[in-house]
């Protein structure tokens, strides 16, 4: 059905995007109650850049990790030297660029699921003798958990269709970067790989429609469990 | 005995207590945005006043000079919020037994059981707060705050948002918590009937400021003691 390189192509997106997903969580989360729940200076402002990955071309975050990260690059050449670390051109390269371009959906999704708590339930736990971490762990976080779940599909889900900042970033190495999206690019410049392209667009399709699918019946769910939604 | 000496200024908003509360049950009658739930808000530790005094039974919870404001979670003042606000994650039995779990065991006073049979809650305990009628949320919302023994209860407008039926039966159970269990009360509404019914003193609050009503005043002087043990 599939060939090797396809199989590869699949598994690599796989891997990346399950990367991406695992590294953009926590920040995600903190940065997503930060804006839901606090007032400071400059929150626009942070707010502005925590959301520019989403309406930037993704070729420029891409050339931008490129300059940062590059082997010449500032923070490149600081985690090679010291961690002999090389993000540029390989697949932690693609995770990193992925995580860069999905992270506003997990910021969205946790500052959603955080506003839809009602502040007050927080304010009963603390009255019965919780304190801010423990209300934290006992009530935000499960309460949220749904909606942080539902976050997680979609950084996987966008990590999966990313290119722009992959390729620029991370280039399109069969085997070491060339996720699925990459994989379709070069087989639609081949001569032959009309059928290729085919098959991976077929995967791709499964792939985006199951996840949002899936997210869906996560948020219904969710909303029926805090009592938003009935039956 | 709590002693309140303390500015909270928000805004427009301008609220001014200096009154000292001796009696088991203090009702407090006013408008809505009268700054009733700003005082119980002030008195929980949710609410940090400007400056000024807090004070139950010598203890200082808040003191602008020395800088001293106890957070709400150490202050073991419970409240009940008008809508109950039970955590929607957790079983009844959970949700009953969460601030209980907060507290050493030397300083729980009373065991689930007999508050679970106080409020008459037994068959509710397994079931999870959305699938509960107003009244019983309301009625595990206060058995919650008993079982956290509390030196002083809030309560806020705990009955306004049910009918007429069901503020019978919990003004019933609230005259046997305050008969059977001794805790203090501070309760904040705007129906006079139920002030008339379980407090001691009453004052009313008007933009911003507590009144104590006089013997004279219509509230006090309708005779409702009377009414009542003639009933």
């Amino acid at each position: 059905m599939l060939t090797d390189m396809e199989w590869q192509a699949l598994a690599l997106s796989a891997k990346v995007g399950a990367w991406a997903t695992l590294v953009s969580l926590l920040p995600g989360l903190w940065c997503g109650w930060l804006l839901a729940r606090k007032q400071f200076v400059g929150k626009p402002v942070l707010e502005a850049i925590l959301f520019l990955p989403m309406v930037l071309p993704p070729t420029v975050p891409g050339y931008l990790l490129l300059v940062l990260f590059g082997s010449q690059g500032v923070l490149g050449r600081w985690l090679l030297e010291n961690f002999n670390i090389q993000l540029a051109f390989n697949w932690k390269g693609a995770v990193l660029a992925s995580a860069t371009i999905a992270f506003p959906l997990m910021v969205q999704a946790a500052r959603i699921a955080v506003q839809m708590i009602d502040t007050r339930i927080e304010s009963a736990a603390r009255t019965l003798g919780s304190s801010p971490a423990k209300v934290w762990l006992t009530v935000t976080l499960p309460l949220a958990l749904p909606g942080i779940l539902v976050g997680a599909i979609m950084v996987f889900s966008r990590s999966l269709g990313e290119f722009g900042a992959t390729i620029t970033f991370a280039g399109n190495i069969m085997g070491e970067t060339q996720t699925l999206p990459l994989a379709i690019y070069s087989a639609t410049h081949q001569v032959d790989g009309n059928n290729m392209a085919m098959r991976l667009i077929t995967i791709c399709l499964g792939f985006a429609f199951f996840s949002l699918l899936l997210s869906n019946l996560l948020q219904r769910r969710a909303e029926r469990w805090l009592g938003v939604r009935h039956a | 005995m709590l002693e309140l000496d303390f500015v909270v200024q928000r805004g427009d908003f301008h609220l001014q207590v200096q009154h000292n509360l001796l009696h088991p049950v203090t009702g407090i009658l006013g408008p809505s945005g009268g700054g009733k739930s700003t005082l119980l808000g002030a008195v929980a530790g949710l609410v940090k006043p400007q400056q000024g005094t807090i004070k139950l039974d010598g203890r200082v919870l808040f003191d602008s000079r020395s800088r001293i404001h106890i957070p709400a979670h150490q202050r073991r003042i419970g409240l009940v919020f008008q809508d109950g606000q039970l955590l929607p994650h957790l079983s009844v039995r959970h949700n009953l037994l969460y601030g209980y779990h907060n507290i050493p065991l030397a300083e729980r006073r009373f065991t689930l059981e007999s508050v679970v049979d106080l409020l008459e809650i037994g068959p509710l305990l397994e079931r999870k707060p959305r699938s509960l009628s107003g009244g019983e949320q309301q009625r595990v919302a206060l058995g919650r705050a008993i079982l956290y023994a509390p030196r002083l209860l809030l309560l806020d407008e705990p009955l306004s948002a049910l009918d007429e039926r069901l503020k019978h039966q919990i003004l019933a159970f609230l005259l046997r918590i305050k008969d059977e269990f001794a805790i203090p009360m501070l309760y904040v509404t705007h129906a006079v009937s139920e002030v008339q019914f379980l407090a001691d003193c009453c004052y009313t609050m008007e933009s911003g400021r507590l009144v104590l009503l006089q013997d004279a005043d219509p509230v006090m002087s309708s005779g409702w003691r009377q009414r009542l043990v003639t009933q």
